[in-house]
């Protein structure tokens, strides 16, 4: 019952998303809170739910982003297969699997976007993306996943009833 | 009787002796000693008094510290409140001073009618320029309305729902806006791009133009109406090998501080697409 959080926890985090964090830009960039979070979320060893949180995000910035809806939605569950396939082999170190998760999460779903407005006759230029907007919001993003680890850390701790041993 | 006589006699010269020890007394004859006796007394009568108020003190002290901690909370308290109310005045100055700019637009361009929304949000992807606004279908907003400031116009409607809207700015890459050059009257094309940018294409290489130059919507294509003010002409690419002039676009709205804006409720976008001719293969 208490996985029901993910329901006002990912609107929540939507609401940050679109009244503040894409108010605070680096360059062109600026940071994705909702792949940060699912990222943090799908790291956790005993969470089971991350799929279902990584489909119910991508719906919910899709429906408020001029972004094709499945876009977000495929970024944030091939970022949470990323994931779970981590989670298997370096989750010894997990600082060191948020980040390399929000490096590659945060390409992936920068790819897609680019590759859907190309695709829909934006005359968008790779480079001038890739240097105003994807690499600032890496910054932003790694910069963002040393507190969302632990903070979710605690969050699967209460909902799945689990002895935090970290 | 004679006891009784010699009493009274003991008596009368007593009073006689204080009598007249007073009145040398305040003859002044017994100043020196007067002095130092009074003196004396003071000094003891202050050390006794400081001493007793330091030790009234002593035990009244706590109930001070506490009733002045309460006051000084209680103060504490008051000031943050006047505080708040302070910012919470000034936001109302600068929503004022906006909306009043934003009433001056309205009366001098009276052609149009508006309705102010407030811009809550941004599109979550940072590779487009979009706003949502407060304002959706239940306020009579429909798909297409232009929306600009007192400073000009900022991009048009892309989608609603009852309560919001989405707008997509002229800066965002997949925006395409007719223009003219007032200066010049000619034609071009305005577009955004990743960065904000406003680029200006599609100028005449025949065309001299400016930099300075003001940009206006020409109402070409049905999408914006004509006369909406979008910036200022600057650094002009001129090539001869180029079919076309190409420059930049300073506008005078600062599309990163946008809180309130007004949209065209009036004018009716015209879809052209089923006049232009398909593509056969």
């Amino acid at each position: 019952m208490k996985e029901l959080i993910a329901l006002p926890l990912l609107a929540l985090i939507l609401i940050l998303q679109t009244a503040i964090i894409s108010n605070i830009s680096l360059l062109g960039g600026y940071a994705d809170l909702m792949l940060v979070a699912l990222s943090a979320w799908a790291l956790q060893d005993d969470v089971e739910t991350s799929w279902h949180w990584a489909i119910f995000g991508g719906i919910l910035v899709g429906s408020v982003s001029a972004l094709p809806w499945y876009i977000p939605v495929i970024g944030y569950l091939l970022t949470v297969a990323l994931a779970r396939f981590m989670v298997k082999r370096i989750w010894q170190a997990p600082i060191l699997a948020i980040f390399v998760l929000v490096f590659l999460g945060t390409l992936t779903t920068h790819f897609l976007s680019i590759t859907a407005l190309r695709i829909s006759g934006s005359p968008l230029s790779i480079a001038d993306a890739l240097s105003t907007v994807t690499l600032p919001s890496l910054f932003i993003n790694l910069f963002l996943a040393l507190p969302a680890y632990p903070i979710f850390r605690d969050l699967a701790v209460w909902v799945y009833d689990i002895e935090d041993v970290q | 009787m004679k006891s009784s006589f010699s009493r009274s006699l003991q008596t009368t010269i007593i009073f006689l002796v204080v009598g007249g020890i007073l009145a040398l007394a305040l003859g002044g004859y017994f100043s020196p000693t007067s002095d130092f006796l009074g003196t004396s007394f003071i000094s003891a009568q202050t050390w006794v008094s400081y001493r007793f108020l330091t030790i009234r003190d002593f035990f009244n002290a706590p109930s001070d510290i506490v009733s002045l901690q309460q006051r000084n909370g209680q103060l504490e308290a008051e000031v943050s409140g006047l505080q708040t109310q302070v910012i919470q005045l000034q936001q109302q100055l600068t929503d004022t001073q906006v909306l009043a700019a934003l009433v001056d637009f309205s009366q001098t361009n009276p052609e149009s009618v508006y309705k102010a929304a407030s811009v809550i949000g941004r599109d979550p992807s940072p590779f487009l320029h979009y706003i949502i606004i407060n304002s959706g279908s239940s306020d009579g907003l429909r798909r297409g309305m232009p929306v600009v400031t007192n400073q000009g116009l900022i991009g048009r409607i892309d989608a609603v729902i009852a309560n919001a809207a989405r707008v997509q700015l002229i800066t965002d890459p997949t925006s395409a806006v007719n223009v003219r050059l007032q200066n010049a009257d000619t034609d071009a094309v305005l577009v955004g791009s990743t960065t904000g940018d406003l680029n200006l294409e599609m100028i005449s290489q025949d065309v001299e133009v400016q930099e300075g130059d003001v940009v206006l919507t020409s109402g070409l294509g049905g999408n914006y109406p004509s006369d909406l003010l979008v910036g200022q002409l600057f650094n002009l690419r001129t090539r001869d090998y180029e079919l076309f002039q190409q420059a930049s676009v300073q506008s005078a709205v600062d599309f990163s501080r946008l809180e309130i804006v007004l949209v065209i409720m009036n004018f009716n976008p015209i879809d052209i697409a089923p006049l232009t001719p398909e593509e056969t293969p």
